[in-house]
């Protein structure tokens, strides 16, 4: 599928589960997989990092 | 067989590591993503599906904390607990906590303003380290070395002023070598350790690209570590050490949702399926 913020392709792996963040390798955007139907992946954009990330 | 279940908010190795594990050992796992799980005053355990046990990994810390509030609340069993989640989530409650059980720790002073922090500087003096009560990975800590920087430090809280701007955690700086110790516990017993070095400058954090390296855990080590956990209250956990070259070994962190993914590629034990075995049976208990 495309990058919904540059188009770039991006490669998300078969074995990718809910959750996981794919980042787009041409313009570096971060999004979370909200939902996995066999090949059928929809994406949302990922949260940025809080200030209380972190262990 | 048992089902266990781990709670993400951002689904990291760890996490994996930890289902896949679980499976391996023949049980069952959900994955249970706490930024779409509701919870009101009404609901009760049968309305979710969340196993035997619950494993807090959220990466965010109040959710999590929060989250595991809902748990408890539910009756499911979690680990790490709310009360250890709490503390080690706050550097000045764990600190107390780990001097209070004369647990080696760095001389740290508290300050609940501005202008008592400056005070309390000038008594003491510098170099100091400035923590945030709540916060990782390093963020905001940093070293005092003068009156100008520490200025310079409070100016920029008294313009933010969030709450925990307001308290002021003092450290005295250690003298040691450009490493810290990382002890993962796991039902206080240390399974692994390693070397957190430096990659140049003050900080030690595998996240700001810290080099890890395999530690040999030491009798000291292992007591230490153990200590920390059982005053925390138990469960899954970091414990930070520095090498201080006046008092030797020191307390400084005691994690709560301690990430693993570097360590368990050299540790000997696998580090996951230590944390599966302990949390199964922690409810057979």
């Amino acid at each position: 599928m495309n990058c919904p913020e540059c188009d770039a392709i991006l490669n998300i792996p078969d074995d990718a589960s809910v959750g996981e963040i794919v980042s787009c390798p041409d313009c570096g955007a971060d999004f979370e997989i909200s939902k996995k139907d066999g090949s059928n992946v929809e994406l949302k954009q990922a949260e940025s990092v809080g200030e209380d990330w972190g262990e | 067989m048992s089902k266990i279940c781990i709670v993400f908010d951002r689904l990291r190795s760890e996490e994996k590591m930890l289902q896949k594990e679980a499976s391996e050992i023949g049980h069952d796992t959900v994955m249970l993503d706490a930024k779409i799980t509701q919870v009101n005053t009404d609901s009760k355990e049968e309305d979710y599906d969340l196993g035997d046990v619950v494993l807090e990994r959220c990466v965010s810390y109040f959710r999590g904390l929060h989250f595991t509030a809902s748990l408890e609340f539910l009756d499911i069993p979690v680990l790490n607990k709310f009360d250890v989640a709490s503390i080690c989530g706050n550097k000045m409650f764990m600190t107390l906590l780990l001097k209070k059980n004369n647990i080696p720790t760095p001389k740290t002073h508290f300050s609940f303003s501005s202008q008592s922090a400056a005070e309390n500087i000038e008594k003491v003096g510098y170099p100091l380290v400035i923590k945030p009560v709540i916060g990782s990975w390093g963020r905001g800590v940093m070293p005092i070395k003068d009156k100008d920087t520490m200025d310079a430090i409070s100016e920029i809280r008294d313009i933010t002023d969030s709450p925990h701007d307001r308290i002021y955690y003092l450290q005295e700086l250690i003298k040691r070598p450009p490493r810290d110790i990382r002890v993962i516990t796991i039902g206080d017993n240390p399974v692994a350790a390693m070397y957190r070095k430096s990659s140049g400058g003050f900080k030690t954090n595998i996240a700001l690209g810290a080099d890890p390296e395999l530690c040999e855990i030491t009798p000291e080590m292992e007591d230490m570590a153990s200590k920390a956990s059982k005053a925390m209250g138990g469960g899954i956990l970091g414990i930070d050490m520095m090498e201080d070259d006046k008092q030797g070994l020191v307390v400084h962190e005691v994690n709560n949702t301690v990430e693993f993914k570097g360590l368990a590629r050299v540790a000997q034990k696998n580090i996951p399926k230590e944390m599966v075995e302990f949390a199964i049976n922690y409810v057979r208990k």
